[in-house]
């Protein structure tokens, strides 16, 4: 195919419209099975194919390369330190200590522990921080459910013209700085004498992350059959029937993503519970800074690092295979 | 009543909600009061309090630039990223584009100060600060440019190809016209991303450099002022435009689909 198209290429090649549309043509006649970029040998190919091929392979190394090395030494290993920084020894003087024996003083610890993990399962002021930090996200879930299920159901219901201005309306507010969301909420609740207590915390935790809630929420909605509730009406049942017996079971993957892209990032903040909480309110996102910044104890710091990261995975993996199993079902 | 009149009336709240905190912020800034209590009557006078502001200014430099740099690195890193998810698939690409997008921004953070100081045992300022940014900066470009390759007619590159584009010139004159605003806008995303972050740019800021996010931390850590309301609207007004300017280019991005 590629033989008796060439000419009447190669003929027009000026017009590069034209070669377009023929080269579309072609594809719809003889659609091709294999990738486009690394099209099947063709029996006979010469010199020019092999030649070809090698500059193909050569344009894939070095566009994907770029991108893979920066992300391999910037993202990738930074993070396999800190799951090696677990396992050290505090430094004297913050930071780490030495690897190996030969480069520390003499009867300080050096080497490879699990002291700190220790320490962590034997302490329960830990485990204490991340009971409330899980609790705190939990509520705060829980609120932008209940905030966002109808604004996203409205926007769904509402003519296709005025949905992309109302979906436009939520996400405005999030492209202001966090730390300028938080600190309106500094004025507003400094006069309510609301202001570094745990309430303010959560008020500020569902101001900042309610447009990942409204977004998945609407996604789903939106492509609900309307038939089903026209049926379900015709069969009798009232407007709160049609709601728990269709609507809700049919969003529940919807609320299942935006769960976890709002309680994720909560169990990580700290700006908000140091800005807004009192010295009680403390989550796993400050025990964390502090242990990197104010304390310098790094193994201590990278330890909870880990435990948070294990947990957001956890729960990501649960609301894939929620969203998923619930899916399969509907 | 109305259709939908309870979703209309619990929707109006919930926009109320999110609009009122920020402006009671724009309104406070025109305020002839040090205190954010009460309106007292307008003034200009705390926008040009703010220009004066030596530290304040050199902090938005800093963040000006620290995101023209980055944004310019994580579009170019962002884009290569994107044609290579969408042209070969690969395995492990994604993983590394998507997760720094995807996990809290405190664990990219202490990751990358653990690095700098650790491994490179480097002074932290403007090169680490930039290198962070580019990290969580590329995956949004390369989602960016992957949405718009997807939607795009695979034979226009097959006839470049056929005939006798060289891949550069096939890129140069065919891929990039057509990606080029999903190129724009992943730029214009990420400099809105890097002029606005804030925790990953606290963990490896290093004590010497200060950005405009950083300087609005500490400015509200010790006690609040007007000048704060100034330069948060200011700061509004610049993003707000640029999200609105990236969706000219990718109507998707504010879509939630990209």
């Amino acid at each position: 195919m590629r033989g008796c198209s060439s000419v009447s290429e190669a003929e027009k090649a000026p017009s590069p419209a034209l070669s377009r549309t023929l080269s579309r043509l072609r594809a719809r006649v003889f659609p091709s099975p294999t990738p486009v970029d690394s099209p099947a040998p063709l029996a006979g190919e010469g010199r020019g194919e092999r030649a070809r091929r090698r500059q193909q392979d050569l344009t894939k190394w070095a566009i994907t390369t770029p991108p893979f090395v920066f992300l391999t030494a910037f993202f990738l290993l930074p993070f396999l330190l800190v799951v090696a920084a677990s396992f050290r020894y505090p430094g004297e003087f913050g930071g780490l200590a030495p690897l190996l024996p030969l480069l520390g003083a003499p009867g300080k610890d050096v080497g490879l522990t699990l002291e700190t993990y220790r320490f962590f399962f034997g302490d329960l002021t830990y485990a204490e921080i991340f009971i409330r930090s899980f609790l705190v996200a939990g509520l705060t879930t829980l609120i932008c459910i209940l905030l966002a299920y109808p604004v996203a159901l409205l926007i769904a219901r509402s003519p296709k013209k005025r949905r992309d201005l109302m979906v436009l309306l939520v996400i405005l507010p999030f492209a202001s700085n966090l730390l300028i969301r938080v600190y309106a909420w500094i004025i507003i609740l400094g006069p309510l004498n609301l202001l570094y207590t745990p309430y303010a915390v959560v008020i500020g935790m569902v101001y900042v992350h309610l447009p990942f809630m409204v977004l998945p929420l609407y996604t789903n909605l939106e492509k609900h059959d309307p038939a089903l509730l026209e049926a379900a009406q015709d069969l009798g049942a009232n407007g709160w029937t049609r709601f728990w017996r269709i609507t809700f079971p049919l969003s529940l993957p919807g609320i299942f993503s935006g769960s976890a892209l709002v309680f994720i990032p909560v169990l990580g903040m700290f700006a908000i519970p140091e800005l807004l909480g009192g010295t009680g309110d403390i989550l796993v996102g400050n025990l964390i800074k502090e242990q990197f910044l104010d304390n310098r104890d790094w193994p201590l710091g990278s330890m909870l690092s880990i435990m948070l990261t294990l947990a957001v995975l956890a729960l990501a993996g649960l609301a894939a295979w929620a969203a998923r199993s619930r899916r399969g079902e509907a | 009543m109305p259709r939908h009149f309870w979703l209309w009336a619990a929707t109006l709240g919930v926009y109320a909600f999110l609009y009122v905190p920020l402006a009671v912020v724009v309104l406070f800034s025109f305020n002839d009061s040090a205190l954010n209590a009460a309106w007292v009557g307008f003034t200009t006078g705390w926008y040009v309090k703010l220009a004066r502001n030596q530290d304040m200014l050199g902090a938005a430099l800093n963040s000006l630039l620290i995101a023209l740099t980055a944004s310019t690195v994580a579009t170019v890193l962002g884009t290569m990223a994107g044609i290579a998810m969408h042209r070969y698939r690969p395995r492990l690409l994604p993983f590394m584009v998507i997760t720094p997008v995807a996990m809290p921004e405190i664990l990219l953070g202490v990751s990358l100060l653990l690095f700098f100081r650790q491994v490179l045992d480097m002074t932290l300022g403007l090169f680490s600060i930039v290198v962070a940014h580019i990290t969580f900066s590329i995956g949004f470009v390369a989602i960016i440019i992957r949405a718009r390759l997807a939607g795009m007619d695979e034979s226009i590159f097959e006839a470049a190809r056929d005939l006798g584009a060289t891949p550069w010139q096939t890129f140069r004159r065919v891929t990039l016209p057509l990606i080029l605003p999903g190129v724009v806008a992943g730029f214009l995303m990420s400099f809105t991303l890097s002029i606005d972050d804030f925790v990953i740019t606290f963990f490896v800021a290093g004590v010497g450099v200060t950005t405009l996010p950083l300087q609005i931390y500490s400015m509200i850590k010790v006690a609040v002022t007007p000048e704060v309301n100034a330069v948060s609207t200011l700061l509004m007004a610049l993003t707000l435009s640029m999200i609105l300017l990236a969706s000219r280019f990718a109507p998707d991005v504010l879509k939630g689909k990209a």
